[in-house]
Formats: structure tokens, sequence, C-alpha cells
């Protein structure tokens, strides 16, 4: 009976939805109050049915209820209970229905704090975002029923895909989905502001810790999914260029233009209209990668079977979301402009490069990711476009970027001092140089490892400026805010992520080799001794286990033990055994027997790979920190709230011109 | 003209260079490095590059693989049901990797031979990549083969229904 509740609350969900959308719009088009004053409720209403629809759907998870059909094809009786709580949202109609749960949670703190908003703007943000959700929940109703039965119920499921039982890949599709849906904030801020024919640069101030979360969480979802690449598919790499993985990375890097985007319209009133033009593609990618991934259009290890039916939908949502606003867009934009002007030389420029090439990168990714789809359709043969594409190609356009970075935050707005240019110029010169001379030293010949170390060190360096600067100028108490921390952690992230990049790709060290119980391979200053294969047994799967003894200069460093197990739906999945460090990672992975006692194994030696990942979560720390600044507090709380006394439809083209 | 038309037909300028040099690149690059697929009907008509590198997609054909003892060398056939291409890979397979499953090799032709230097194989037992379906579909229809007489292979299907035929 519960399966069909959870039904029936999508349902209830679905059409508070609609109300949600058209209740308060038409509140603030017609100026009335109380139907201004519906979203509010309609949001909670909609957020308490679809959390019962997703607790309905985890306790059919819990209680092993095979007669759900979802639950049948991604559960097991012997699946663990924590595996059978993130197989929720392990495949198609789950993984939507979390997607609608963290969309109706980012409405209710939206609602919640929201409050010191003009009531008609805030009425449009809500309605916006109740016509996204009413998207999602129609597609999911119609085409994506989570609670769809098959009777009679079988005996036991068909187990959760094994790629997807590991702590990696549990956490992966709830942040990389926070990330996303936390974009349609700031898209539905930028919406709001085009039907209202207004701007205020007050409302950019209060839409950015909310990208700011958004981005930050994306960047640890995209962290949690490489990581799980790494260790979890069994060859080692962490990046692929993978159509699924591009999916996510598009969004990504329109985020980080949009936080810059959004300090200069806040601080300096500047650059409105791309500000409203990146929160408006922030989200489409968004949506774009949602459904890519989940479409079955791409070839990738993300790839699922695949419904025409579904895949019409979301072509016309897609449609009717991006193409609507970009029309509104058209049509609207040319009004809000506005705030001051700034020199050629200046943050202000500096900013906007670093968001050109931000943009250009991910145009160039779209390009590469749709390519095939388009080649395919005008039947020029179906094509790959892989990483001998994207890598050089971002390398490229990166550059810039990583080159003006630490000019930016030493700048000042308006109009930079070229003398101060100068100046740092010659101390990052100085320091960069001087890292590479200390890495050569130490032992570092090729061209990547210099490469690695200046680059990153360049970044630092810049970093490092900017704190002696504040210390030397501010005032004491006032020279770290958390927005400058925020931005130093979140830059220092970018240098060590270089650092980790480079290096990991100049220095690793790996080997396919076939081996018998007792021979040994020399792999880097490692010498890796294979003892042979045992049976083991977890709660779900047979493995056969390696022994793989590891020893530097003879000294023993450590034993690893990868396996190769059997889940049991006959699934059979590597597992690769990692010795994990600040400077290296020794890697290991098992393949297959290959007769003769002998085995076939892949030993990595991978200097500097965690870096990678520990800049991703320095950005995410960063992005976080920007959001206890006290410019965000005391604003919100400042803002006159005088809705009562003229309630505003403003006429289109009057510009508010607030910013401090 | 004045200073603030000035700067913005600068920024107006350099945009559209930017622009217009990366779309260039992008192009050029997409141009260089794409791989196209192919089937073993199309690889035996003589459609893919003779010594280019390219992807071969098919089905491992049944009881095909044959794993060179001692060494990570291991030999299958690739077949959409009327063609066969003999596949020759060193190294360790993906896990997916098995007879009746759709699979995406990247390498070059050799002797009649593909040298495969990546296989892909799929994380979805059920799941075809549209690709290879797609291909196979394609061959059918040169074939011009009647829809009922031979149904499209399904991943995973059963090992005897089509015994492939191996090339020596």
């Amino acid at each position: 009976m519960t399966p069909e509740l959870g039904q029936l609350a999508l349902i209830l969900a679905l059409i508070l939805s609609a109300l949600q959308c058209v209740l308060p719009l038409t509140g603030a088009w017609k100026n009335s109050r109380p139907l201004m004053a519906t979203g509010r409720s309609l949001a909670a209403g909609q957020f308490v049915f679809v959390a019962l629809a997703f607790g309905i759907l985890a306790w059919a998870f819990w209680i092993n209820d095979f007669s759900v059909a979802y639950v049948a094809q991604n559960s097991n009786l012997t699946l663990p209970w924590y595996y059978r709580l993130a197989a929720v949202w392990g495949a198609h109609e789950g993984s939507l229905l979390l997607w609608m749960l963290i969309l109706n949670l980012w409405t209710v703190a939206l609602v919640a704090l929201g409050g010191k908003l003009p009531e008609a703007f805030f009425a449009r943000v809500i309605g916006v975002l109740g016509f996204v959700s009413f998207g999602f929940l129609l597609y999911m109703v119609t085409t994506s029923n989570p609670f769809v039965r098959i009777l009679p119920a079988p005996p036991n499921g068909a187990d959760l895909n094994p790629v997807l039982q590991d702590p990696g890949l549990t956490f992966h599709p709830p942040l990389l989905y926070m990330g996303y849906v936390g974009f349609s904030v700031a898209f539905a801020f930028a919406i709001a502001s085009l039907l209202g024919g207004e701007l205020k640069a007050t409302w950019v101030r209060w839409a950015r810790p909310w990208t700011n979360v958004a981005w930050g969480f994306l960047t640890v979802g995209i962290v949690a999914g490489s990581a799980w690449a790494y260790y979890e598919l069994g060859w080692g790499g962490w990046w692929f260029w993978d159509p699924v993985e591009n999916a996510s990375f598009m969004p990504w890097l329109i985020g980080a233009a949009l936080i810059h985007a959004q300090a200069i319209t806040d601080k300096r009133g500047g650059l409105r209209a791309w500000t409203l033009l990146l929160s408006i593609f922030g989200f489409a990618f968004s949506l774009l990668g949602t459904f890519l991934v989940r479409s079955g259009l791409l070839t990738s290890v993300h790839a699922f079977a695949f419904a025409p039916t579904r895949g019409l939908f979301i072509l016309v949502y897609l449609g009717v979301v991006i193409g609507g606003s970009l029309l509104l867009y058209a049509l609207r934009a040319p009004k809000v402009t506005g705030g001051q002007p700034f020199a050629l030389a200046s943050r202000e420029t500096l900013m906007v490069v670093g968001n050109l090439m931000l943009t250009v990168a991910c145009a160039m990714v779209l390009l590469g990711t749709l390519y095939p789809l388009v080649g395919e359709a005008l039947n020029i043969g179906r094509i790959s476009v892989g990483p001998p594409y994207f890598g050089p190609l971002f390398l490229l356009l990166m550059t810039p970027l990583v080159l003006a970075m630490p000019f930016g935050p030493l700048s000042r707005w308006g109009k930079a001092d070229l003398k101060v240019w100068a100046r740092a110029l010659v101390k990052i010169v100085a320091l960069a140089v001087a890292a590479g001379i200390i890495g050569f030293v130490v032992g570092a010949r090729s061209f990547y490892q210099l490469l690695g170390i200046t680059a990153s060190v360049w970044v630092m360096a810049g970093v490092a400026l900017f704190a002696i600067k504040r210390w030397r100028e501010a005032p004491a108490g006032k020279r770290y805010p958390f927005e400058m921390v925020g931005m130093m952690l979140a830059h220092f992230g970018v240098g060590v992520f270089i650092a980790g990049a480079i290096l990991t790709r100049s220095m690793s060290v790996e080997q396919d080799v076939s081996m018998r119980p007792g021979s040994s391979v020399e792999v880097g200053a490692y010498a890796f001794q294979f003892r042979g294969v045992s049976e083991t047994k977890g709660p779900n799967w047979l493995a056969e286990q390696g022994s793989v003894s590891i020893t530097r200069d003879g000294k023993p460093v450590v034993v690893l033990h990868p396996q190769k197990r059997t889940y049991a739906g006959g699934q059979v999945q590597t597992e690769a055994a990692i010795q994990a460090g600040i400077f290296r990672d020794l890697y290991v992975s098992l393949g297959d027997r290959i007769g003769d006692g002998a085995w076939s194994l892949r030993v990595y030696d991978k200097p500097f790979v965690r870096w990678i990942w520990a800049g991703g979560i320095l950005m995410m720390l960063g992005s976080f920190t920007v959001v206890l600044d006290r410019r965000f507090r005391l604003k919100r709380a400042v803002e006159p709230e005088t809705t009562h006394a003229k309630p505003e439809p403003a006429p289109p083209g009057k510009l508010a011109d607030d910013h401090a | 003209m004045n200073p603030v038309r000035k700067r913005r037909l600068i920024v107006t300028l350099v945009i559209v260079a930017a622009v217009g040099i990366a779309t260039a690149i992008s192009v050029f690059a997409l141009q260089q490095t794409m791989t196209y697929l192919y089937s073993p009907s199309e690889v035996i008509a003589g459609k893919a590059p003779a010594d280019g590198v390219f992807r071969l997609g098919g089905i491992v054909a049944e009881g095909s693989v044959h794993k060179v003892s001692g060494t990570l060398q291991t030999d299958f056939v690739l077949t959409d049901r009327f063609e066969n291409i003999p596949v020759k890979y060193t190294g360790i397979l993906p896990d997916l990797f098995r007879v009746g499953q759709s699979t995406i090799t990247t390498g070059r032709m050799q002797n009649g031979t593909f040298i495969a230097t990546k296989v892909l194989a799929k994380h979805d037992a059920t799941y075809m990549p549209p690709q290879v379906a797609q291909a196979i579909a394609k061959a059918k229809e040169e074939h011009r083969i009647p829809s009922g007489k031979l149904p499209p292979p399904q991943a995973g299907e059963g090992s005897t229904k089509h015994p492939a035929v191996i090339r020596p």
C-alpha cells in the first residue's frame, strides 16, 4: 500500500508546484498581496509531499519491498543497509526524486531566509522555482515513476550496480545535485529581475551566498566523482573528459565565472546584463548536465538504457526553460544596465578576462561534448571526441587566466595602478623562478615538472602578496574579512590543484604486468612483489584477493590487497588497493588470471595525485567561507522593506543604483 | 570618439577576436583529434581508414576469447552478426568485458587484425551503446535482411543462438 501513497504524494506535489508557479507570479503581476503570499506555504507543502515520497521510497529499500520495480532492480537481500539507502538515488527514477527533494530544500531555505526581500520580487522568485519544480515533477509522474509495482514480487532483487557500491559514489550524486540545484536560486533571481524589469545591486548581493554555496557543493561533488573514478574504475586516472564528466564541468565553469561577475555587480553595479546571462546559463547547463547524464544520448560509463518518450520530454522542457529565459533576456536585459565605469587596467578588466576564459572554455567543452551527437544527426558518421581535443585546448584557455589570477586581488577597482602591477610582477616572477630552481635542485628535470612547480607557485605567490598587502594596509581587525579569506583559500586551492594535476601527469609511472606468485617488478623507486591470490568474502560478494608487498631500498613499505569481487548478481568488480600519501599514492589493481598461476596486475606510482582533490576541497572551503562575510548578513537586515507603502510594479527601465 | 565608446569598442573587439580565435582553434582541434566508429561490416567493405586510428564497435563473439598464456595478450573476435574482425589487445580488460557483451575498441588495422590500444565495456550489463546498436542495424539494412528473420542481437544473450564464424 505504501508505494501507492508515495505515488499519490508525488501527484499532490505536482499540483502544488503548478500552483506555486502560477499564483505568486499572477500575484506579482496583479499586485495582489494575498496571492503573492501563497508562494511560501505552497513551497512548504510541496516540500512535505516530496520528502514523504522520498521517505517512502527509502522505506521500501529498507524493508526490501521487491514488489516495487525500482527496488527490485537496484537492491538485494544481501546488500548492506547503507548501500540500500544509497540505492535510492542509484538509478534514474530515484535520482530524479533526490533532485526534486534538494530543489525543495533550497526553496524552503530561501523562504525561511528571504523575508527581507521586496514582496513582488520574492513572489516572482518563488514562482520561477515553482515552474522548475513543476517540469521535473511532471517528468517523473509521466515517464519516470519510481513507485511502479511488479506483481508477483520477485523473491530477491537484482542488486545495486557494484560500481555504485562505494562510499565515494554514495555521496557523489547528492553533492553534485546540491550544486546543480543551487544554481536555480541565481537563475530564479535573474528571471524575477527580468520579469520585473528592474535589477538592484543589493539583490545580486543577496544571491551571492547562494551561488557560492551551490558552486562549493558542485566542486566537492566533482571531486568525489573524480576520486571515485580513480580508485573504483581501476584505471588510476582522475579525469577522462568523459561526456558525463563534462556535463558536470560545464556548470562548474559557468559557476566560477558567475561568482566573480556577481561580485562585480554587487560592489560596482556594473556587468549587470552579463551577470544575468551567466545566471541563466549556469542553471541551463545544470539542467543540461542532469538530463545529458540521464538521457542515454551519450556513450559513457554513466549511460543507461533509455526510453524515447523521456528524451522528447527532456528536449521540450530544456527548450522551454532555456529558450524562454534567453528570449526574456533579449527583451529586457538592455534595460538593466548601469554601474560605475572602469578603466582598461583595473580589477574589473582582469575579472572580465577570467570570465571570458571560463565561458569560452565552457563553450569549447560543450562543442566537444555535443559534436558527436550533431555528427550523428547530420549523418557525418559516428564520431568520438576525447582527451586529445579537450586537454590541450583547456590548457591553452586556462593559461591567460592563471597568468592574470595573482593580479586581480592586488588591483584596485575602477583603475589599477600600473606600478603596483609591475612591482607585483617582479616579486611573483622571482618567487616562481626560485621555486623552479629549487625544484630542479631537488630533482625535477622534465619540462612538465618544472611547469607544474612554477605555475603553482605563481598562483600561490599572488595569494601571499595579497595577504601581506592587507596586513600592511588595512586597519587591525578589518584585515581579513571572510569574503577575502574565502577568495584566498579558493585561489590557493587553484595553485594546489595545478601542482597536483601537472605533477601527477608528468611523474606517474604506470605498468600493466603479468606476475607469478613470488615474482616482483620495479616501479619508480619501489619494488612490488606479488605473493599470490586467496579467497575472501564480504556481505554480498566473494573475492579473489591478491597480496602485493611493496618495498623501497629493501625496506618494507606496505602490503596491499587488491580484490576482484563477484557480487550476488554475478557482476564482477575490481577493487584497487591504494597506499595513499601526501606526496604519492601506490596503486595496485588486480586484472585476470592468465594461466599457470600467473595474474595480470596494474601497478602505479602516482605522485601528488591527492593534491588534485585537496585543491578542489580548498576551493569548496573558500566558497563556503565567503558566505560568512558580514557584508551579506548586514545588508540583508538593513534592506528597507517598503512594499506596504507603495507596492512596486516599477516601470520597466527604471534603474536603481544603490551599491555601496 | 568619446572615451567610453572607445573603451567599449576595444573591449568588444577583444571579445570578438578571442571568441573567433578560440572557435577556429577548437574546430581545427576537433577535426584533428576525433575518431570515427565503424562496424565490422563497414571495415570489411573498406570504409574505415586503412592505416589510421579508428574505433571498432561490435559484440564479443561467442567462443572467440582466447588469452595467450603467461602474457597480457587477449585475442577475440568482434562481430555485428554479419562480418567478423579479429582483435588483438595487450593489457588488462575491463570488468564487464565478456562474451556477448557489446564493446568499443580503439586501435588500427594491421594485416586483417585490429590491434586495439583501448577496450571499453559498459557498466550496465543490459545496455548497448546506441552507436553499436545503430551500426548493427545499419549492417543489417545493408545486407537486406528482413527484420523478422534475424533479431537484433542483445547484449548478454545466450551463446548458442548465433554461433559466430571465426576467421583464421
